[in-house]
């Protein structure tokens, strides 16, 4: 239930491009270079092999065929794990194609199997020329990074959306089921985003008690009460239908976006002060108990932020770098415990202790990205 | 309704009603001792119970809280009345600093339980004032019972808050026929004063909620200093005072129904957590932003001193000082149309199970009229950034009667006589 498709994460220098060539997928608005090359990568179930250890500093295709039983990723990370791009979804007996450019410097190359955990890594090396950008370059580029991930998010979501209001309006529960948690995915990464559209974000996420009296209830939970707790869709139609509207409001306005740097470092941290505050109690998925993948996407969300401001930290403050990179890699690693299958198990299998745990791992990352703001306002 | 400020300060005038202080007396001996005059050190003399209205309202807010909600589980409406007067005769002994009982905690016959709990014995008045207030379930049970006779005579601003976007309310802590909030400098004086009314009313009440509240979070006269919340800011700034007279008579005190509740009052009772982990990583910056006022002084953005005014035009930067999403913007009388005497209490009750404090601010207001007041101003808050750091759990309305005018009156006797 749990697939994320097309998302697109760049974050690096300013004259970056990245296309993917992933099923479905957007491209990422890159300046349309071409590779010179095509490097072959091997995945299966217990192996990554990688066609190359060093290149050159410019554009390269990868080649990734899955030829083990599990659906697998492929991503391509610089230092901290700020993804230089990724594939995502590639199912068993499928071959998919990731072009990125690479700026001279130490890169990872990781396949996914089963889609969890931190993956089969490769080093890789790229020599050439490195660029030397001023603080105002680094600064500017984080913001077309991370504005470029929203629009793919964006898309995404109303791709997936669109499945899943289509699925809805079919009267199929199952289907709709397993679609549901998918495009929350897309909207949940980038949370932060449809917040600052005001009544967009309440329109599309509200739960039951955010609504006042006489107030009208709309958007994804509304239907998530509607499969889950009473398993009746006959009047889900209207719902759906102004789901669908509104998100395509949001992909509109998300167009016209302008982002300012701490607006990166603010939503990072409103993120997972969204996990702290309302999902760590389970009240956002209150009827699917899908609490955990919501977790997910907003500390994926929030990574990505941080990633694109990356260049930036570690110049001004390396030791907070470096602390970063460890405490994202560890509430990775505590969320990853509640794996299952595809996806998570559900909240109400989590115990006290293993959700206080969550909690405290949230709370202990937070502090660090709340020092993020001063060192980008400088 | 839309006011400047003007109208509302305007009408300051002098005296703060209903706060005369006496003196303690030998309270150090005993509770036992009649009030003498001599006067004591701040913070431990008597207010004054008799009075047109309760103390407890505009009196300077004491420090410590602890509010009690009953529900009456007696059918017997003389039961009741009985209760009430001998409640009328523990306030009155307990807020001078005495014994609940005649007896004392002491003093009495060995064999019997004594008619005070005596965890107060040797501490001073300490500013108490017992407040009491009836729930609109006295006068009509949820299913409509009138199990008292009272039904007619429920005033129609005595009705149950709508829900309001973001509340999370628990309703076994929240509503109750009754309501008792004691106040006093010294929290022992506070429990131990709702403990014997609880005491008292065994078998003919129950105790269906209670809040403790450690710190004063406002000002209800001009005399004191503005208090911090656990947010770190000062609260009460701009709060109705009790040098205000005018604007009392207006927004707070009910008159002109022609009924029992001319020269009282309505409570509203809400019980916020504040997410004081989520607040702390916020940025100065955006923590001030979200309140409208600075943290140092308490200045409203765009102005130096704390009670400087607050100007919505003013600009720093090309936009404007106060945002509109922020609390005190929305919360203004400019902005809400109304006024309410804000006299809410910190509380941490304990932890959460998930590693957080269980913090925030027992927030009690008083005005004319729930609908006009608190319902108006919640309402307007629906777009405050600090919804962002705040759940309301709790939530109840109570109609507290005007005062008791002396030895021979009683709390409710308006309405029952
Ligand atoms: C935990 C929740 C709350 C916190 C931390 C909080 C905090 C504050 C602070 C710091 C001030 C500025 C100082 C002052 O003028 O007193 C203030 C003002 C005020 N607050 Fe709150 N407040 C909370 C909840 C509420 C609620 C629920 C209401 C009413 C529905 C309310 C109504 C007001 C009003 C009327 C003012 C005065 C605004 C003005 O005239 O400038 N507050 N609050
Ligand atoms: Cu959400």
């Amino acid at each position: 239930m749990y697939a994320r498709k097309t998302s697109l994460v760049a974050a690096g220098a300013a004259s970056l491009a990245l296309l993917a060539a992933c099923g479905g997928g957007s491209s990422a608005g890159g300046s349309g270079s071409e590779a010179s090359d095509d490097i072959a990568v091997s995945a299966t179930d217990t192996t990554c092999d990688v066609d190359a250890t060093e290149l050159d500093a410019g554009t390269h295709q990868f080649t990734v065929t899955n030829t083990g039983s599990s659906t697998t990723e492929f991503y391509l990370y610089a230092e901290g794990d700020r993804i230089m791009g990724e594939v995502e979804n590639i199912a068993p007996g499928v071959a998919r194609t990731l072009l990125v450019e690479l700026p001279a410097g130490e890169y990872q190359a990781a396949c996914k199997p089963g889609m969890v955990g931190d993956g089969i890594r490769n080093a890789l090396t790229v020599t050439g020329e490195s660029q030397q950008l001023s603080d105002d370059e680094q600064l500017q580029t984080a913001v077309e990074d991370y504005t470029r991930y929203v629009g793919s998010q964006t898309t995404a979501l109303r791709e997936q959306t669109q499945a899943f209001v289509d699925a809805v309006n079919a009267g199929d529960v199952a289907t709709a089921q397993g679609l549901y948690q998918v495009a929350r995915t897309y909207f949940e990464r980038i949370e932060p985003v449809a917040e600052s559209f005001g009544d967009l974000d309440p329109r599309i996420d509200a739960r039951e008690n955010d609504v006042e009296e006489g107030g009208t209830w709309t958007g994804f939970h509304v239907l998530e009460r509607d499969l889950w707790q009473t398993g009746d869709l006959s009047a889900s139609g209207p719902v759906a239908d102004q789901l669908m509207t509104d998100v395509d409001d949001l992909v509109t306005r998300v167009q016209t976006l302008e982002l300012q740097p701490l607006d990166l470092a603010n939503g990072a941290l409103g993120l997972l002060d969204e996990i702290a505050s309302s999902k760590i109690t389970g009240e956002e998925e209150r009827y699917s108990r899908t609490d955990l993948w919501d977790f997910q996407a907003n500390l994926d969300g929030s990574q990505t932020a941080i990633a694109s401001l990356r260049p930036v930290i570690a110049e001004a403050d390396p030791d907070l770098a470096a602390a970063l990179d460890s405490a994202f890699a560890a509430t990775q690693a505590d969320l990853a415990q509640f794996a299952s299958g595809d996806g998570f198990l559900l909240y109400t299998e989590l115990t006290t202790e293993q959700l206080q745990g969550l909690s405290d791992s949230i709370n202990a990352l937070a502090a660090q990205v709340s020092q993020v703001p001063a060192v980008v306002a400088g | 309704m839309k006011l400047s400020r003007r109208d509302f300060f305007g009408a300051a005038g002098v005296g703060a009603a209903g706060a005369v202080a006496l003196g303690a007396g030998s309270w150090a001996a005993g509770r036992d001792a009649e009030p003498a005059t001599a006067t004591a050190a701040a913070g431990q003399d008597a207010v004054e119970f008799h009075g047109d209205r309760q103390a407890g309202i505009v009196t300077p807010a004491q420090d410590r809280l602890h509010f009690v909600s009953f529900d009456v589980i007696t059918d017997d409406r003389d039961a009741l009345v009985r209760l009430l007067q001998d409640w009328t005769t523990a306030a009155r002994r307990m807020t001078r600093g005495q014994d609940a009982g005649p007896v004392g905690a002491v003093q009495g016959n060995e064999y019997a339980p004594p008619d005070d709990t005596g965890e107060a014995l040797g501490l001073p008045p300490a500013g108490l004032t017992l407040t009491i207030g009836f729930g609109p379930t006295l006068f009509r049970t949820a299913d409509g019972t009138d199990r008292f006779g009272l039904a007619d005579r429920q005033p129609a601003a005595l009705v149950e808050l709508p829900a309001f976007a973001g509340d999370l309310i628990d309703p076994t802590i929240s509503g109750g026929d009754l309501c008792i909030q004691a106040c006093a400098d010294d929290p022992q004086v506070a429990v131990h004063a709702v403990r014997n009314l609880a005491r008292i009313g065994v078998g003919l009440v129950s105790v269906r909620w209670s809040q403790l509240g450690f710190g004063r979070t406002s000002s209800t006269s001009s005399d004191q200093v503005t208090p911090r919340n656990l947010f770190g800011f000062k609260d009460g700034t701009d709060n109705l005072k009790a040098e205000q007279p005018a604007t009392l008579d207006r927004f707070v005190w009910v008159s002109g129904t022609e009924s029992w509740m001319d020269g009282g009052s309505y409570l509203v009772s809400r019980k916020i957590r504040m997410l004081v982990e989520v607040w702390d990583r916020q940025n100065l910056r955006d923590q001030q932003q979200t309140i409208g006022r600075t943290k140092g002084s308490g200045a409203p953005l765009g102005q130096r001193g704390e009670f400087d005014p607050v100007d919505f035009t003013t600009q720093v930067e090309g936009d404007v000082a106060v945002p509109p999403t922020s609390h005190v913007f929305l919360a203004h009388p400019t902005n809400s149309g109304t006024a309410i005497l804000r006299r809410g209490y910190s509380f941490v009750d304990g932890s959460d199970g998930l590693g957080r404090l269980d913090a925030g601010l027992f927030f009690l207001c008083y005005q004319s009229d729930p609908e006009t007041g608190f319902v108006q101003v919640q309402r307007n808050l629906r777009t405050d950034k600090l919804n962002e750091y705040v759940q309301h759990t709790s939530s109840a309305v109570f109609a507290c009667p005007p005062g008791v005018t002396g030895d021979d009156d009683w709390w409710g006797s308006g309405l029952f006589g």
